[in-house]
C-alpha cells in the first residue's frame, strides 16, 4: 500500500487513474446498460403493442376482428407473426380496399413506425413468423446459381423464370417480383401470402432464400442486362411473335408498299 | 441508256465467250429466251412470298454458322462459362453450346437472334402469303399443285421450327418436348412404343437432342429447299397472277420485266430483308435461354408457350375438356388425341379448300386474274372463318398470359375460347359477306353515279347537292371486270323422252352448294351497259 | 391487246349445266393500257443525276456500315454492356453488330430498289399467256408413244414379271423399317414404375436432406426426391421426370377424400409433380384454396379432394404416395405409386 501512496505522485499516476476509471465506467456500462436497454425495450414493446392495437381497432378490426380472431371477411391473425404484418401492410396490400380475387399490391398507406406498431400488436395474439432483420435477407454473399436453381424448383412455376408474374386459376395471380424489396420477399417466402404456399426455414433454410433473393437481384432488378435487346416484358414466345409479326413482317410489308408502289410522276406542264 | 465506250465493248466480248461457251454446255440461251424478260406484275402483296423465300435464305445462312458452334448432345456438364447466374448449374452440352454461342462467340448472340427472329417471320409471311392467295382465288387452276407445295413449305416449317427451338435444351424448349411426349402417349395402339421409339426410350433419355438435330438441319430443310425450289419454277412457268385493270386480262401479264427492273426490286428486296431482320436482332432479344435455364423434368415455369405458330396446336390442347375413356384394360385419351387430330385437319381443310371449290364450280378453265375478295364474297367468308378459328385457338394458347395482362379470369377465358371456337367463324363468315356485299354495291353505285368528290355544291333553287366525278374508262372497267356466275340448276326430272333423270346425292349437294356461292344472296349483279347509259344520258350526274 | 383476240385458248364460256356462265357480258370494254407518263427522271437529267447520287450514297453508306461492322466486331468486348434508350441494358457488341450489319444490307438493297424504281425504264410491258394443256395432238402423240412403250415392255401380257416385281418392290423398304427397331427400348412397364418403393426416405429438393413431419408446415409447399436419387446420376433426368413429389400439408379435417386422409401421415399429402395431361411438373399451389394449377394446359386438381381435376384438359387425378414415418422419425414412402403417373397412355387401363 505504502508503495501505491508512494507512487500517487508519479507523473503517470493521473493518466493510471483515468485509464482505471474510464475502464470501470465502460464496464459499468457495459454490465448495467444492457438490462436498462431491456427493460426500456419492454416497455417501448408494450408501448407498440398499446398503440398498434389502435392503429388496429382503426384500420383492421372491421375485417379482421377487434381481438384478430377473424370474421367472415378476413382471416383470422392470431399466430400469422410480424412477418406477415410487414408484408402485408408494408406492400400495400393491407388494409384491402375491396373483396376481389386476389388482394393487389397498392401505396402504402402507414409509416414503418406505425408498420412496427402494428406488427408489435399482433404478433403479441399468437406466435408467429418474426419480422426478418436485415442480416437475414441481405442478398450479399449469397450463391446465385444456387438461388437460380432454387428459384426454377420452388418459384418459376408461378412467377416464371425471371419473376414476372403470371396466371392463376379465377384471377388470382402470382405478381411480378421486379422492384420488390427483399425484405418482402423473404417475409412472402416465409409467410406465404393470401394463395401464395410458405416456404419455412424447416424445408428451405434462410440461407437459400438469401440465395433466391440474390438471384432475383441478378436477373429481375432494373440494372440487369438484357443483352440480346428489348425483353420484351420477358414474357417469352407469345410477346415475341407479336413482335414478329407487328414489327417484323409489318416493315417488311411496308418496304414491300414501297417497292410496288409507283413511282412518282412528272407533272403534266 | 448511254452509248457503250469501247472500253465496255472489250469487256461484253469476254463475257460474250464466256455466254457462248455455257450455252454449248448448258443451252442458257434457250433458257434465256424465254425468261430474261419476264414480265412480273407489281403489287406489293405479290411480294409477300418473296419475304418467306428471302427469310428462308437467311435461316439457312446463320443456321450453318450456328451449326459450326453448337453441340447437339445431351450429355450433362457443369457451366463454366462468361454468365454469373448459370455458373456451377448443371446442363446438357446442347444447353452449354448454345450458352457459349450468346456469351463467348462474338457475334454468335447476333446470329442466334436473326435465325430465330427470321424464323418467326417466315412462317408469318408464309401464313400472310397463303392467305393472300386464298383471297384473291390465285390457287385456281391452273396454280392448285403449287398451292400444295406452298402449303406444304408452311406445315414443313412449323415442324422445322418446333424441332429448332427444342434444341438448346432449355427450361422452356424442354417443357414443349415433354408436352410433345405427353401427346404421342395419348395416340391409340402405338403411342407408347411411337415415343419410345423417338425419345430412344423412356423420356428425356439422352437422344432427343442429336435427332431433332438432324432433322432440323437436314431431314426438313432438304425437303423444303426441294419444295421452295418446285414452287418458284411453277410460279415462272404458270407466269404470277395479276389484278384486273385496263390492258391486263386472263390472256396476258402486264409489269416490269424480270432483266433489269424487277432483278434490282427482287434483288434489292432480299438486302432489305435481311437488313430488317438484323436491325430487329439488334434491338430485340429472343428466347433468351440464360433467363431460362436448362431443362429439367421436374421444373417449370409458368407462362410455357410454344413460338407462335404452334399457339394454334396449344390452344386446341389447353382449352379441350379432359375425356378419356378407359374400357378393357385401355385407356383412349381423348382430351390429348382429339386436339391431336383437329389441329391437322384444320390446316388440311384450307388446303383441301381449292379442290372443294373446283368441285362445287366444276370451273375447268385457267385462271390468271386475281379477284378482288368482295367479288367471291363465299369464299372470302370461308377464308375469313378459318382465320378467325385460327386465331381463336392463338388466343387460347396464351389463355394465361391474356389472363395477366388482362386481369381476366383464366378460366373464364378458356370457356370464351371453347365457345368462340364454334360460334366465332359462323359469325365472322355471316359479317363478312355481308360486308362483301356491301362493298359489291359501292362498286356497282361509282360505275353508275361516279366517284363522290365531297364537293357540295348549292343549286340555283337552294337545294345541295355533292359533285360526283365520273369514273374514266379505265376505272368502269375495273370495277366490271369480274365475272359473275349463274347459279347452277338442277336438270329437269324428267328428260326430253320422258325417262326419269337420275341425280346422285352428291350432284344434288353440289348445285345446293353451287347456289350458295353465286346466288341472288351471294352476289350484286354489276351493273349493264344499258343502266349505266340510261343514267349517265339521262338527267347528268350527281 | 383487248380480250376477245385468243379465245380458242382461254374458253370463257362453258357448258351451262354446269353453272359456270357469266351472268352478263363485261358492260365496258377493255380500253387497254393506258399510255405511258414519264417520271421527272425521265425527263429531267438534273432529277436523274439527283438520283443517281442517292443510289451512290446508299451504297456508299453500306460501304461505311460495313466497315463500322467490322470495327465494332475489334472494339467492343463481347461482355460489354451499355445503356440505350428505350431498348434498355444491352450487349453493346450485339447492339452495334446488328445495327451496322443491317445498315450495311438495307442501304445496298434501298439503292438497288431506288435505282430500278427512278432510272430503269418503267414503261409496261406485256407478256402474252398461252395454254398451259397440251393441243390435241401433242397429246394424241404422247398417248401413242406410251401405248408403245407399255406394249414393248410386255408389262401388261407377262403378268409374272409384273407381279414379282410389285412384290419385290412392296417387300423390300421393309429392310428399311426393321433398321429402325433399334431407335429405342421398349415401352413394358417402365411407364407403370418410378423409383419409389417401400421404405425411400423422401428427400427435399431444396436441402437434399430427409424431411421430418414437423418440418412441413400446414400451407408450405416442398418438393421431395426419392432417396438415392443425385443429381449427377447419368439417369437423373429421366428418373426424376417420373419420380418428383409434391407435399403439402393439409388440417387433417380439411382432407375430403378418405383414401387420401389414409394415406397421409397427420395431413401430410405427397402426389406426384408429374401433370396427368401431358407431363408438365404441375405446382402452381393456391394454399388457401388447396388447388394447384398446371403452368401449360391449366388443368386444375384439388388436392383436397384425391387431388381430382376439377378444371382443364387432364383426364384423371393425380397419383399419390403412400407415405409414412421411419424409425428415425424421416418421412418415407410406403410402396411405389399405384398407378402409373403422368400422362395417360393407351396400355394405361
Amino acid at each position: 500500500m505504502k508503495k501505491l501512496s508512494a507512487r500517487r505522485r508519479h507523473p503517470l499516476a493521473a493518466l493510471v487513474v483515468l485509464l482505471l476509471a474510464l475502464a470501470a465506467t465502460g464496464g459499468l456500462y457495459a454490465a448495467f446498460a444492457p438490462a436498462d436497454k431491456a427493460k426500456a425495450d419492454e416497455t417501448a414493446q408494450s408501448l407498440a403493442i398499446d398503440e398498434g392495437k389502435k392503429l388496429y381497432s382503426v384500420g383492421c378490426a372491421s375485417c379482421h376482428g377487434t381481438g384478430g380472431q377473424g370474421t367472415s371477411d378476413g382471416p383470422s391473425l392470431v399466430g400469422v407473426g410480424s412477418a406477415a404484418v410487414d408484408f402485408q401492410v408494408g406492400t400495400g396490400r393491407m388494409p384491402a380496399q375491396q373483396p376481389g380475387a386476389q388482394v393487389p399490391k397498392k401505396k402504402v398507406i402507414y409509416s414503418q413506425a406505425e408498420i412496427d406498431q402494428l406488427a408489435a400488436y399482433v404478433a403479441s395474439l399468437g406466435a408467429g413468423p418474426i419480422k426478418p432483420t436485415e442480416k437475414q435477407y441481405s442478398p450479399e454473399g449469397a450463391d446465385i446459381a444456387k438461388g437460380g436453381e432454387l428459384f426454377r424448383t420452388n418459384c418459376a412455376q408461378c412467377h416464371n423464370f425471371s419473376g414476372k408474374g403470371g396466371a392463376l386459376t379465377h384471377g388470382k395471380y402470382a405478381p411480378s417480383l421486379e422492384g420488390v424489396e427483399p425484405k418482402h420477399i423473404y417475409e412472402a417466402m416465409q409467410t406465404g401470402p393470401q394463395n401464395m404456399p410458405s416456404f419455412p426455414d424447416t424445408t428451405m433454410p434462410q440461407k437459400q432464400k438469401q440465395d433466391i433473393i440474390a438471384y432475383l437481384d441478378a436477373v429481375n432488378s432494373e440494372k440487369t442486362a438484357s443483352p440480346g435487346g428489348l425483353s420484351l416484358g420477358g414474357l417469352g414466345p407469345v410477346s415475341e411473335g407479336l413482335f414478329a409479326w407487328i414489327f417484323g413482317l409489318g416493315a417488311l410489308i411496308a418496304v414491300a408498299i414501297w417497292i410496288a408502289a409507283h413511282s412518282a410522276k412528272a407533272k403534266k406542264s | 441508256m448511254s452509248t457503250t465506250t469501247t472500253d465496255e465493248r472489250r469487256e461484253a466480248g469476254n463475257g460474250e465467250k464466256f455466254a457462248d461457251w455455257a450455252d454449248g454446255r448448258l443451252g442458257i440461251y434457250t433458257l434465256a429466251k424465254t425468261n430474261m424478260r419476264k414480265i412480273f406484275p407489281d403489287h406489293w402483296s405479290f411480294m409477300l412470298g418473296e419475304i418467306c423465300m428471302y427469310s428462308f435464305i437467311i435461316i439457312i445462312l446463320t443456321g450453318v454458322y450456328l451449326t459450326l458452334f453448337f453441340h447437339p448432345s445431351m450429355n450433362e456438364v457443369v457451366y463454366d462459362g462468361s454468365y454469373v447466374p448459370l455458373q456451377g448449374v448443371q446442363m446438357s452440352e446442347a444447353f452449354n453450346s448454345t450458352m457459349h454461342i450468346s456469351f463467348d462467340v462474338r457475334g454468335g448472340l447476333l446470329i442466334r437472334q436473326i435465325h430465330h427472329w427470321a424464323a418467326l417471320i417466315f412462317l408469318a409471311g408464309m401464313f400472310v402469303h397463303m392467305m393472300r392467295v386464298f383471297f384473291t382465288g390465285a390457287f385456281r387452276k391452273p396454280r392448285e399443285v403449287n398451292w400444295l407445295f406452298g402449303f406444304l413449305l408452311f406445315f414443313c416449317g412449323m415442324f422445322t421450327g418446333f424441332t429448332g427451338y427444342s434444341l438448346p435444351d432449355d427450361l422452356l424448349s424442354g417443357t414443349g418436348v415433354r408436352f410433345m411426349e405427353g401427346a404421342i402417349l395419348g395416340v391409340p395402339v402405338v403411342g407408347t412404343y411411337l415415343s419410345f421409339f423417338i425419345y430412344g426410350g423412356e423420356f428425356p433419355g439422352g437422344d432427343f437432342v442429336a435427332r431433332f438435330y438432324s432433322v432440323h438441319i437436314l431431314l426438313l430443310p432438304g425437303i423444303m429447299l426441294g419444295l421452295m425450289i418446285t414452287h418458284l419454277i411453277l410460279v415462272f412457268y404458270h407466269k404470277h397472277t395479276q389484278f384486273a385493270g385496263p390492258g391486263r386480262t386472263n390472256k396476258n401479264v402486264v409489269g416490269a420485266p424480270l432483266l433489269p427492273v424487277y432483278t434490282a426490286k427482287a434483288g434489292g428486296f432480299f438486302f432489305l430483308v435481311f437488313g430488317v431482320i438484323a436491325i430487329i436482332a439488334a434491338i430485340a432479344s429472343i428466347n433468351p435461354i440464360w433467363e431460362i435455364g436448362p431443362y429439367r423434368p421436374d421444373q417449370v415455369s409458368t407462362g410455357a408457350q410454344p413460338d407462335w405458330y404452334m399457339g394454334f396446336a396449344e390452344g386446341l390442347i389447353r382449352v379441350m375438356p379432359g375425356w378419356e375413356i378407359n374400357l378393357w384394360g385401355h385407356t383412349l385419351v381423348l382430351g390429348v388425341f382429339i386436339p391431336l387430330v383437329i389441329f391437322p385437319l384444320v390446316l388440311f381443310a384450307i388446303a383441301a379448300y381449292p379442290f372443294i371449290e373446283a368441285w362445287i364450280t366444276k370451273d375447268t378453265r385457267e385462271h390468271h386474274i386475281a379477284d378482288r375478295p368482295r367479288n367471291a364474297p363465299v369464299r372470302t367468308g370461308i377464308g375469313v372463318a378459318w382465320v378467325t378459328a385460327y386465331m381463336v385457338m392463338l388466343v387460347g394458347g396464351g389463355n394465361d398470359l391474356w389472363a395477366t395482362n388482362f386481369h381476366l379470369s383464366l378460366n373464364a377465358i378458356t370457356w370464351f375460347v371453347r365457345i368462340a371456337f364454334f360460334v366465332g367463324p359462323v359469325v365472322a363468315f355471316i359479317i363478312t359477306k355481308r360486308i362483301c356485299l356491301g362493298l359489291q354495291r359501292r362498286d356497282a353505285e361509282k360505275v353508275l353515279h361516279g366517284r363522290e368528290t365531297g364537293i357540295i355544291k348549292r343549286l340555283p333553287h337552294g337545294e345541295f347537292v355533292e359533285v360526283h366525278e365520273p369514273l374514266d374508262a379505265g376505272q368502269l372497267y375495273k370495277l366490271t371486270a369480274h365475272e359473275q356466275t349463274r347459279p347452277a340448276e338442277l336438270p329437269a326430272a324428267v328428260d326430253e323422252n320422258g325417262v326419269k333423270r337420275k341425280v346422285s346425292a352428291m350432284e344434288k349437294l353440289r348445285v345446293k352448294l353451287h347456289k350458295g356461292y353465286f346466288g341472288e344472296q351471294s352476289q350484286i349483279a354489276k351493273p349493264t351497259a344499258e343502266e349505266f347509259e340510261e343514267i349517265t344520258s339521262g338527267h347528268g350526274h350527281h | 391487246m383487248s380480250s376477245q383476240d385468243n379465245s380458242e385458248n382461254l374458253p370463257s364460256e362453258q357448258d351451262p349445266e354446269h353453272g359456270s356462265v357469266e351472268r352478263a357480258r363485261d358492260p365496258f370494254a377493255d380500253p387497254g393500257l393506258p399510255p405511258h407518263k414519264p417520271r421527272v427522271q425521265d425527263i429531267d437529267e438534273a432529277a436523274a443525276r439527283r438520283s443517281e447520287r442517292v443510289v451512290a450514297g446508299l451504297f456508299m453508306l453500306s460501304m461505311v456500315a460495313t466497315v463500322a461492322f467490322i470495327a465494332s466486331f475489334v472494339i467492343f468486348p463481347i461482355d460489354k454492356i451499355v445503356y440505350i434508350f428505350p431498348f434498355g441494358h444491352v450487349s453493346a457488341l450485339n447492339f452495334s453488330l446488328g445495327l451496322t450489319l443491317g445498315v450495311a444490307l438495307f442501304a445496298i438493297g434501298a439503292g438497288a430498289v431506288h435505282w430500278a424504281r427512278t432510272l430503269m425504264s418503267d414503261e409496261e410491258m406485256s407478256d402474252e399467256r398461252h395454254e398451259i394443256a397440251a393441243p390435241p395432238e401433242v397429246r394424241e402423240k404422247v398417248m401413242q408413244d406410251w401405248a408403245d412403250g407399255v406394249r414393248e415392255s410386255g408389262f401388261g401380257r407377262r403378268k409374272l414379271i409384273r407381279n414379282t416385281m410389285y412384290g419385290a418392290l412392296a417387300m423390300v423398304p421393309l429392310a428399311g423399317v426393321v433398321l429402325l427397331r433399334d431407335l429405342g427400348t421398349l415401352p413394358e412397364d417402365k411407364l407403370r414404375k418410378t423409383m419409389w418403393a417401400k421404405g425411400k426416405a423422401l428427400i427435399n429438393m431444396n436441402t437434399n436432406e430427409p424431411l421430418r413431419p414437423e418440418d412441413v408446415a400446414v400451407g408450405s409447399l416442398t418438393f421431395a426426391k426419392p432417396e438415392g436419387l443425385e443429381e449427377d446420376q447419368h439417369d437423373f433426368q429421366t428418373q426424376i421426370a417420373k419420380a418428383a413429389l409434391m407435399i403439402v400439408r393439409l388440417q387433417p379435417e380439411n382432407i375430403k377424400d378418405k383414401r387420401e386422409l389414409e394415406w397421409s401421415h397427420q395431413g401430410i399429402v405427397a402426389f406426384s409433380k408429374i401433370c396427368t395431361h401431358v407431363g408438365c411438373p404441375i405446382s402452381l399451389y393456391e394454399q388457401q384454396t388447396h388447388h394447384v394449377l398446371c403452368p401449360c394446359h391449366q388443368s386444375t386438381f384439388d388436392l383436397s379432394d384425391g387431388a381430382r381435376v376439377i378444371f382443364g384438359p387432364a383426364g384423371h387425378a393425380l397419383p399419390q404416395l403412400r407415405i409414412g414415418v421411419n424409425s428415425e422419425g424421416y418421412l418415407e414412402a410406403l410402396g411405389d405409386f399405384e398407378e402409373p403417373v403422368g400422362p395417360a397412355f393407351w396400355e394405361r387401363g
